[in-house]
């Protein structure tokens, strides 16, 4: 031995397997696993409420373009533009939409069917369907009265109760002939019609011919007097077309939608509104835009809460563990190694919350999803991030506490803790 | 000749403030492999400091310290730690042993931070256990344990790594007459088989189990007895 002693090279750096680090930190948690529940629930709502909030919106989301696919996404109107400030469409001095729209529009490639459909004005007149007056009992209804081409039966998917749709020959002999919505039968105490009941509009007479008991679309008719267009032009005085309904092939509706207008005005097509649906995809960002926006503050709040929850215990678990701190420094842990294990247990925490937060989140996704008969639809980044997520939040948690548990002198926590 | 476990050459431990408190004062102290010395004094005296120089806890202020020829004030705090998980073995008055943690989790503590094997690890801590007498209660949890039991299980921890240097502050000073005993046989025991052991205590009983003595006061270290060579 020198007087100066140099260090031999058997003095050796104090050293802490990863493997030892993990298992002392698990160790510590479970050994005090009630503690360790508690601390990670806050992780546990936060990032169960951040999955479910993105499942739910991705499935929401899928679910609302599903059903404008089934009905809406296939629609196409087109109505005459307002041009003179507000005038109601019957009331167009210029009738733009020509008669023999229905013809035009179903000789597009994509069109399924196309029907033209008029409120007719009737001056106020009431519909009965005897001509009796009985002072009892109302007899007379304010029924709309509406003017159809067949092409309209059709695109409302109307199903009959009895007795028969009117069709072209009708229009075009102007026949007095109707068929009436199941509420407007109902009213004017209308079941059956073979025996050709008649019905009056004012003073004019027509036979009901059938009677509609359900409709897809336009549940309007339900509960209105339908007559051919040329019964309704001559009898009724119809000088225009409110609207062109028409019914796409999928994915063909923003097709028709540009080539609509042309084919019924072709001087002037943009004198014509057309309606077409929202592009779908347009319409799936939105609704997810929305949902995610909210709701993700609202989970990002409850994990910033679970940080501090977890920050809080760590914080707490290291002021009562002084001792244990000093007793590992005692036996040759090195400051780092102590930061450590405080980091490890953390984030072990924050790890955990993730798991179990994100199968919390997926649960609840799936079972909104059941009892709405949806498909469930999940990232499959949101599963596995989740607890990366957890980790992350169980570091920076576990960050200050793990400093200050690390800089505490041995012999200061030997003295303190017990 | 080897090297002295312990040589202290005018060491002083002065912790300063309004008014500096002089711990130890130009303390030299050799300590040769397998001695058993006591340290007595009044509360106060410096004792305490003493063990925490000695274990690498503290820094002298002033004076060189050699730990088994290693001249520690030259080596980095990482490394200093290195040595105290190495070669020095702490028992405490209040055993600081980890609650709701098994009895052989708490001897293996020792072993985590020290680049102790990890396959010769569980048979080291065993044979530990079994030379404090307690090879019959390795899977329990501390908290189960008596005092002196748990004191037992803190000398295993401060064994198992087969360190240089063993030492104990107030080892009996929870402890009832009848257990303190238990222990000091062990300590006995650890003597007799060369172990190098500094017992810091203000028990007369405690002290007389050791060969040599000696006594702080005011910072002062002073040789009672020398026992060098008498068993």
């Amino acid at each position: 031995m020198t007087l100066l002693g140099q260090p031999p090279p058997s003095v050796v750096r104090p050293h802490l397997a990863f493997r030892d680090l993990v298992a002392e930190s698990v160790t510590s948690l479970l050994a005090r696993p009630g503690r360790s529940l508690l601390t990670i629930l806050g992780t546990v709502l936060g990032i169960g409420a951040i999955v479910a909030t993105l499942g739910l919106s991705k499935t929401a989301g899928n679910q609302i373009v599903t059903r404008f696919d089934a009905l809406a996404a296939t629609s196409v109107t087109v109505t005459q533009r307002n041009e003179f400030g507000w005038f109601g469409p019957s009331q167009q001095t210029v009738n733009l939409i020509p008669w023999d729209a229905e013809d035009r529009i179903k000789r597009l490639n994509g069109v399924l069917a196309a029907g033209i459909k008029s409120n007719v004005s009737a001056d106020g007149q009431l519909t009965r369907s005897v001509p009796i007056n009985d002072p009892l009992a109302q007899t007379e209804f304010a029924i709309n009265l509406v003017a159809v081409s067949p092409g309209l039966f059709d695109i409302a998917q109307a199903e009959l109760r009895s007795g028969r749709f009117f069709d072209e020959g009708h229009s075009l002999r102007a026949d007095p002939v109707a068929v009436i919505g199941r509420s407007a039968a109902q009213r004017l105490n209308l079941d059956r019609v073979d025996h050709q009941p008649a019905i009056f509009v004012g003073d004019v007479t027509l036979i009901v011919i059938g009677i509609i008991e359900e409709v897809a679309r336009e549940p309007s008719l339900l509960d209105a007097v339908v007559i051919p267009n040329g019964t309704a032009r001559k009898l009724f005085d119809l000088n225009g077309i409110d609207e062109v309904q028409i019914r796409t092939e999928i994915g063909a509706a923003q097709l028709i939608g540009s080539q609509a207008a042309t084919a019924l005005y072709p001087n002037e097509p943009n004198r014509l509104r057309v309606a077409v649906p929202p592009d779908p995809r347009a319409v799936k960002g939105a609704v997810e835009e929305d949902v995610n926006a909210l709701f993700l503050v609202l989970g990002g709040v409850s994990l910033l809460i679970g940080a501090i929850g977890i920050a809080n215990v760590t914080l707490v678990s290291v002021l009562e563990r002084v001792g244990e701190i000093g007793l590992r420094r005692s036996v040759g842990a090195a400051r780092r190694h102590i930061a450590a294990q405080f980091l490890v247990e953390s984030a072990a925490m924050g790890f955990i919350g993730g798991i179990v937060g994100a199968s919390g989140g997926v649960l609840v996704v799936v079972a909104v999803s059941a009892t709405r008969t949806w498909t469930p639809v999940l990232d499959p980044w949101i599963p596995l991030g989740a607890p990366a997520l957890g980790i992350v939040v169980g570091l920076l948690a576990g960050l200050y506490p793990a400093l200050k548990a690390s800089r505490l002198e041995p012999v200061e926590a030997l003295r303190a803790g017990l | 000749m080897p090297d002295p476990v312990v040589l202290l050459d005018r060491v002083s431990r002065t912790f300063a403030g309004t008014t500096p408190v002089h711990a130890l004062r130009h303390v030299d102290f050799r300590l040769e492999a397998g001695e058993y010395v006591s340290v007595v004094g009044p509360s106060g005296s410096g004792k305490s400091t003493l063990l925490h120089v000695l274990g690498l806890l503290d820094e002298p202020t002033d004076g060189l310290y050699f730990l088994d020829g290693i001249n520690v004030a030259l080596i980095n705090d990482a490394e200093r730690t290195g040595l105290r998980g190495d070669r020095i073995g702490f028992v405490f008055q209040d055993f600081h042993l980890l609650r709701h943690r098994t009895v052989t989790e708490n001897v293996l503590t020792a072993l985590l931070y020290n680049r102790f094997p990890r396959r010769e690890r569980h048979g080291a801590a065993v044979e530990a256990l079994e030379r404090v007498g307690l090879g019959h209660r390795m899977d329990q949890t501390t908290d189960k344990l008596s005092g002196g039991e748990r004191q037992r299980v803190a000398i295993a921890r401060a064994i198992v790594s087969r360190p240089s240097l063993l030492l104990a502050d107030e080892p009996t000073g929870n402890l009832d007459t009848a257990t303190s005993e238990s222990v000091l046989e062990v300590f006995d025991d650890l003597r007799s088989d060369g172990l190098t052991l500094v017992v810091v205590t203000h028990d007369e009983t405690v002290s007389a189990h050791a060969a040599r003595h000696v006594r702080m006061v005011d910072g002062f270290l002073s040789e009672t007895t020398s026992g060098r060579g008498t068993r």
